[in-house]
């Protein structure tokens, strides 16, 4: 990929910002988030918590689900593939989607190596649960990064822990003399040459959004005042009881995440939520954050 | 030169961008405007690039469509950028119905195709700059057909990508994506001359 592709990629992730990705998982649907304002679907064939109760190995969706969609909507289409499956990612980018995620809620295709990303032309956002992984990812050419959460379970508390993380780091890392920022960038992981750039910029050199947990107009506003700079939202819509109202509300709730009466106004009578889990009940190995290197 | 009161419309999208280029002209006051009483503070508005069909809905949704639509129409100045400039349109190919409806062009959105069709280019733009400027193209729509009153500013293989119509300028480039500063600078003079300069 070239640098001005590169350049291309991260831009697009900067016309979404203050907006809401949802996961969709047909035609249907895709047309309910588009008119509920959503800047981006994600099209998958299970949104996690369905991955989460089936279990199974949780692979890229079908090409003709995904293309369907793509003819369906207007807005930007993004699609998963699975951590390190390089063919998979060239079947999406084959099919002329606008963004793929480099996914943790997928089965993992590579327990050592994620995606040399740079060797695509098409743009990638990837989880992280802090500074180090993102800009690891960003090192393989991620234009776009997201928080991990804990992908359908309704329960914000991961995504909260991991955007606050990567902020806390990003103000550690600021307040840093320079001859301190090789030894950081030793500590965490990461590359030193997007360790200098994050010390200069006090962000991400990509958008930085949330995901994992977000059921709620709330929850939305939440991760944004948090720092976020935009939200997915995968189960939380499709799985409550008033998906279409649900959707609007929480794309409302992010443009005017700083306005408590707007939000209290659009958070009302949206009917059941989805179900939640308490992160206590899952067990460690079952937590599609951990996956991912 | 006197001061004038910008507004970007803040309600999704290339926000920050149009901010930190209007912050580099002197005079230049930004407003980021989300509320109605925040249209009446502005000399001058952005619509930035972003998701004109989530812009759209945002500014129904709100209360902001018809006073911003009033406020354009009794000739305040307007710039929309990409999303922006669909949301100036008074036709939109291929779709039903338009957003605020002002500007007399018919725009075709996502004309390029997909991500993978996003592109960088340079072009001399004389009403704006002596130079070539860099022009950057996301997912970027363009103009298919203008009105008598409005002035093709550039095209680029043939097509149209930036136009004005007395106040409404609009680009289906991204100015606000690079350290240029041209198409800003054109903005702010255009809100300086309605100001009675």
């Amino acid at each position: 990929m070239s640098e001005e592709r590169n350049e291309l990629n991260r831009n697009l992730a900067q016309m979404l910002k203050g907006g809401v990705i949802m996961d969709v998982t047909n035609v249907e649907q895709a047309r309910i988030a588009q008119e509920a304002g959503a800047v981006a679907v994600m099209a998958l064939e299970r949104v996690p918590a369905d991955i989460r109760k089936e279990g199974g190995v949780a692979r890229m969706s079908d090409p003709k689900m995904i293309k369907e969609i793509k003819a369906a909507v207007t807005i930007p289409v993004m699609a998963k593939a699975r951590i390190g499956h390089i063919v998979e990612a060239q079947i999406l980018e084959a099919l002329g989607i606008d963004y793929i995620d480099e996914s943790e809620v997928l089965t993992p295709a590579d327990d050592m190596f994620h995606l040399d990303k740079r060797a695509f032309s098409i743009p990638f956002v990837c989880g992280a649960r802090n500074l180090g992984e993102a800009l690891r990812r960003i090192g393989e050419g991620a234009a776009m990064i997201r928080t991990k959460g804990e992908a359908g379970t309704g329960n914000v508390v991961e995504a909260v822990r991991h955007m606050r993380t990567m902020m806390s780091e990003i103000r550690r890392l600021q307040n840093l003399p320079k001859e301190e920022r090789m030894t950081f960038a030793k500590e965490i992981g990461a590359p030193f040459e997007l360790v200098e750039e994050v010390a200069e910029l006090g962000k991400l050199p990509v958008v930085n959004f949330a995901a994992g947990g977000i059921a709620t107009p709330a929850d939305a506003a939440l991760m944004m005042q948090l720092g976020s700079e935009g939200v997915f939202v995968g189960s939380g819509i499709f799985k409550s009881q008033n998906p279409a109202k649900r959707a609007k509300a929480i794309v409302q709730a992010t443009t005017y995440y700083n306005d408590p009466k707007i939000i209290a106004e659009v958070s009302e009578d949206l009917g059941m939520s989805m179900e939640g889990i308490e992160l206590s009940q899952i067990a460690p190995e079952e937590r599609m954050a951990q996956r991912g290197w | 030169m006197n001061n004038v009161t910008i507004g970007i419309l803040a309600l999704q999208g290339s926000v920050i961008e149009h901010r930190s280029r209007l912050e580099q002209i002197a005079g230049v006051t930004v407003v980021e405007v989300k509320k109605t009483e925040e249209i009446d503070r502005v000399d001058g508005i952005i619509l930035p690039g972003g998701e004109s069909t989530t812009i759209g809905k945002l500014l129904r949704e709100f209360g902001l469509f018809a006073p911003l639509k009033a406020r354009i129409e009794a000739g305040m100045p307007v710039w929309g950028t990409c999303a922006g400039l669909i949301l100036l349109a008074k036709e939109i190919v291929n779709e039903p119905a338009p957003h605020l409806a002002v500007m007399d062009i018919a725009v075709r959105r996502n004309a390029y195709g997909s991500q993978l069709d996003s592109f960088a280019t340079r072009a001399a733009i004389p009403e704006v700059a002596k130079e070539e400027i860099p022009l950057v193209f996301i997912r970027a729509p363009w103009i298919e057909r203008v009105g008598q009153d409005v002035t093709v500013l550039c095209r680029v293989d043939g097509q149209i990508v930036a136009a004005r119509q007395g106040n409404m300028l609009a680009t289906s480039f991204h100015p606000e994506l690079t350290a240029d500063l041209s198409f800003h600078g054109y903005f702010v003079n255009m809100v300086q001359e309605s100001r009675g300069n």
